[in-house]
């Protein structure tokens, strides 16, 4: 038969007659009909919820679960925060702490957390799309939906979108984010916060206004060609120069360069000896003067000691000259107005004594392979031109270079970049926090012409560095701002009077804070007129002991004179009280015996304050706080009883506990600690 | 129960197995010169990071012959899952016998265990197990807190940075991973000892009251940091596994 015939008879079984027509037609709408409900019954979420029910039904508290369980599409909806999550409807066991043994998905219990699926939905920190109820369009991206779920790697970032003051429980996002300003990231990207503030750098980098008088041509060349093989925890990032390139910013960068001061620098007094002798009291005075607080060294295992205020010194004798160095050593705010680092006041002996010592921390092969025939002008030229190009002036003051403005895509919103306006490198997957890992790893992979240089940074780094970026989102600006936690900005204040230059001076802000200004490394000193007593605080000043034992970082002393010495305590005393309490409310001359013996008693039995601090310098041990062998001439009682009842609300941070002790307890230990006078002429256990 | 628990790691020795047969044959260099008869762990094990995340420091393995000494050239493999990636996942070890690789841990808070194994000569590969700890964020949290307020007098081992005070003390603070202690101790206690201090479980004032500085939910998240990094593992916690 021929298959018109065949058609011709099928068309006739189905549709010969208006009885046969009703059949077939009524037969296919009932199974088009059908179609409709077995979509539904085959979809994927009633699965899970059925997996669910089969999981619940085998556990010992299958009942209550089963209570709270509801069957169907499940969706938070929370206009407020533009929410619409249906992520629920397959996550089902996700408020049940007692599945904390499944480990599977998407039946695993959520982890504790501060916010609570009802206020917030899933996608705000998660990603993904909340509105879909299948798992492929949920999670991963689509053609029409740009935003897969957020690798938990990056999760913190999500924090990151209201809570812009430091969060404990972030360690990802807040290395990230002191990053940023560490690198100097955003002084070529403008990044602000949600806040509408703008990311400042943290890094400091010098002015090169005068930077001939500091080091040499050759120095800035070898610097340029590898800056971490100068100094390995250096941020200054490798442009990845060719060898012609170098040479010319250097040799621009020596002729642009002024003197900073009009007369010719004053030098060592006598020039340094490098005799084992010398360096060696060098090395001494520098250990003295905790020079290590801010400049890390590598010791002889190669391992950086110190801290990372200041640059790294190993190879510090193979870049600045004498002269500069005495200079800069004498007083470094006539070199650098805004330098960190504090004016000492030393002799000259000690200074030809450092000068020494630092001198013999040179690399001869770090400079050794450079040679620099005299620059042509042509050369000086081109040196701008690619010291203009490559953006030197973003983090640097040159002569004649205007500071460039949005030098840098602004990544603002980096966070929600849609991946149609990405150009990915081959080989890098096509996600966003892929993207941006990979732009800062390897940002030339993108094009040998971009001009992001190559930063030297640990995967953990840039992990970091990628989450504080993603939190940079579209919707972290249209969130509400009641939901938005505010950074904590630095204030402007500055001290008034010659106490202000002093302390201005002896950059007391580069380790401490006042009235919400100023670093972190030691203790706040908003209060400190309340807290210390006048002699002490002049003889410390003059000449600072350490107060804890186990501190690396410590005070430095800055050789100050009487009369100097005398003018800041007069100021500390007078300005910085604390409006709480009067620090003379308690006289401390007025304790009995009685209340001596029973403040030992409390404090070596229930309060156990031995645990951290030394008094009797033979039997204590505890090194966590302070040394009290002679707290009473340092502390007023008044500051010490209130400390006793909450130390916290002095001093916001301190590791001392709050112990809300009743007015017995604190006024009978801060007798016993009142007494604490020290042995006279003795110094306090080092 | 404790079939059920062995089916994974069989599972999972068989993946290793024919993961470490599967690759000599691959690029240049990578074939085994050498055999070894057992493993060790020099570095890197048990070490706690936040979830989904690279560990701080990378896991070293050392190849070892029968009599102890170092075997250079012998090829290792990995094998960890549920999310945790070892990278590179196999390799030959250097002159010292050791070979080094680089951890990220899965998205779920918990212990996961990573199965290494070395082929040897005759008969099964050498294998040992090791353990690494994800953090959530509760647990993170009290990692965080932990640094701030406990480490200083509940861990013995001094740094550069932080020198123990540990041992000026007369009642030895345990150290947090010490399950064998602290896991006998219900949620309650711990919560009862962190807020009130030491005294008021008749133990030692030594340990002062932290309920009047941290919040409620401060004080839970160091108990789940406990929990977390207890050695043997707190009950409910859980291992992963390592299979593929």
């Amino acid at each position: 038969m021929s298959s018109r015939g065949r058609i011709a008879s099928t068309w006739k079984y189905l549709f010969g007659d208006s009885a046969k027509a009703f059949g077939t037609l009524s037969l296919a709408l009932l199974v088009l009909l059908a179609i409709v409900p077995a979509r539904d019954y085959f979809r994927e979420w009633l699965g899970f919820q059925k997996q669910y029910l089969r999981l619940i039904s085998r556990r010992s508290d299958a009942a209550s679960l089963g209570r709270r369980f509801q069957s169907g599409l499940q969706q938070v909806w929370l206009p407020e925060i533009g929410v619409v999550d249906r992520c629920t409807t397959c996550h089902v066991g996700l408020k049940e702490a007692s599945l904390v043994d499944v480990k599977a998905q998407p039946f695993r219990p959520h982890p504790q957390t501060p916010h609570s699926l009802t206020e917030f939905g899933c996608v705000l920190c998660h990603r993904g799309q909340g509105t879909a109820t299948t798992v492929e369009e949920a999670h991963s991206s689509t053609k029409s939906w740009e935003e897969p779920i957020l690798p938990a790697r990056y999760l913190e970032s999500a924090c990151g979108q209201c809570h812009l003051k430091l969060l404990t429980g972030t360690p990802r996002l807040n290395q990230g984010r002191r990053l940023l300003a560490q690198y100097g990231c955003v002084r070529c990207h403008t990044i602000k916060t949600p806040e509408g503030v703008t990311m400042t750098g943290a890094d400091d980098p010098p002015s090169l206004e005068h930077i001939g008088e500091k080091t040499t041509r050759e120095w800035i060349a070898a610097w340029l060609k590898n800056p971490q093989a100068y100094a390995g925890s250096a941020t200054m990032p490798n442009f990845q120069l060719p060898d012609e390139d170098i040479r010319d910013i250097s040799a621009f960068l020596i002729a642009q360069s002024t003197p900073y001061k009009t007369e010719k620098p004053l030098g060592a007094a006598t020039a340094p000896s490098q005799d084992d002798a010398a360096v060696q009291q060098g090395s001494s005075l520098y250990g003295e003067s905790f020079c290590a607080s801010c400049h890390a060294m590598q010791n002889a295992a190669g391992i950086l000691v110190g801290g990372n205020l200041g640059p790294e010194l190993t190879r510090v004798g193979s870049k600045v000259k004498t002269d500069w160095l005495a200079d800069w050593l004498r007083n470094p705010s006539v070199y650098d107005r805004d330098t960190a680092m504090p004016h000492y006041r030393l002799d000259s002996k000690q200074i030809t004594l450092l000068l020494g010592f630092l001198g013999s921390k040179a690399d001869s092969d770090f400079i050794g392979n450079t040679h620099l025939d005299t620059a042509t002008p042509a050369q000086i030229e081109h040196g701008k031109t690619v010291v203009l190009e490559r953006g030197c002036a973003a983090c640097h003051e040159i002569n004649g270079v205007k500071r460039p403005d949005n030098f840098a895509p602004e990544l603002t919103l980096v966070g929600s970049r849609p991946l149609a306006k990405i150009l990915f490198a081959p080989g890098v997957a096509h996600t966003l926090p892929d993207y941006i890992a990979a732009k800062i790893r390897q940002p030339r992979s993108f094009g040998n012409a971009l001009k992001m240089p190559q930063f030297t940074l640990a995967d953990q780094q840039v992990d970091a560095l990628v989450t504080a970026l993603l939190a940079q989102t579209g919707r972290a600006q249209t969130l509400p701002a009641t939901l938005r936690v505010p950074a904590r900005r630095p204030t402007d204040y500055h001290p008034a009077g010659r106490a202000g230059q002093l302390i201005e001076d002896m950059r007391c802000f580069s380790c401490h804070s006042i009235n919400g200004r100023g670093g972190d490394m030691a203790p706040d000193l908003t209060w400190e007129g309340t807290s210390v007593r006048r002699a002490w605080l002049v003889d410390f000043l003059k000449n600072p002991n350490t107060l804890r034992p186990a501190l690396i970082r410590r005070m430095p002393k800055f050789n100050v004179t009487d009369a100097e010495a005398n003018t800041l305590a007069d100021y500390i005393m007078t300005v910085y009280q604390t409006p709480e309490f009067d620090g003379d409310a308690i006289d401390a001359s007025r304790f009995t015996a009685t209340e001596v013996q029973s403040g030992k008693e409390l404090f070596y039995g229930k309060y156990a304050c031995q645990s951290c601090h030394i008094v009797d310098s033979k039997n204590d041990k505890g090194y966590i706080g302070p040394t009290l062998t002679q707290v009473g001439t340092r502390l007023s009682a008044a500051w010490m009883f209130h400390w006793l009842k909450n130390a916290q609300s002095l001093r916001p941070g301190t590791q001392e506990p709050v112990w809300k002790m009743n007015d017995e307890d604190a006024r009978a230990i801060t007798a016993f600690l009142a007494a604490q006078q020290g042995a006279p002429g003795r110094k306090a256990a080092p | 129960m404790m079939n059920r628990r062995m089916i994974p790691v069989a599972a999972a020795t068989l993946i290793a197995i024919s993961a470490c047969t599967r690759h000599p044959g691959g690029a240049a260099g990578e074939k085994p010169k050498v055999f070894g008869a057992a493993l060790i762990s020099v570095s890197g094990e048990k070490q706690v990071g936040g979830v989904g995340g690279q560990l701080d420091q990378p896991l070293v393995v050392q190849v070892n012959d029968a009599q102890g000494a170092a075997v250079a050239g012998a090829l290792v493999c990995f094998a960890g899952s549920r999310g945790v990636i070892v990278t590179p996942d196999h390799g030959i070890t250097g002159s010292d016998g050791q070979f080094s690789a680089n951890v990220s841990l899965g998205e779920a808070s918990g212990h996961y265990q990573i199965l290494v194994s070395t082929p040897v000569a005759s008969g099964p590969s050498a294998q040992i197990r090791i353990d690494e700890i994800a953090l959530g964020y509760q647990e993170m949290l009290g990692a965080k807190l932990n640094e701030i307020y406990c480490i200083r007098c509940h861990d013995s081992e001094s740094t550069p940075e932080r020198v123990s005070n540990h041992d000026n003390l007369n009642a030895k603070p345990h150290a947090f991973t010490e399950g064998s202690v602290l896991n006998a101790m219900s949620d309650a206690d711990l919560v009862a000892i962190t807020s009130h201090g030491g005294a008021a479980l008749n133990k030692s004032a030594e340990m002062p009251p932290y309920g009047n500085m941290l919040t409620k939910s401060e004080i839970a998240a160091l108990v789940a940091f406990m929990r977390a990094v207890a050695d043997p593992p707190y009950p409910t916690q859980g291992v992963f596994y390592a299979s593929n």
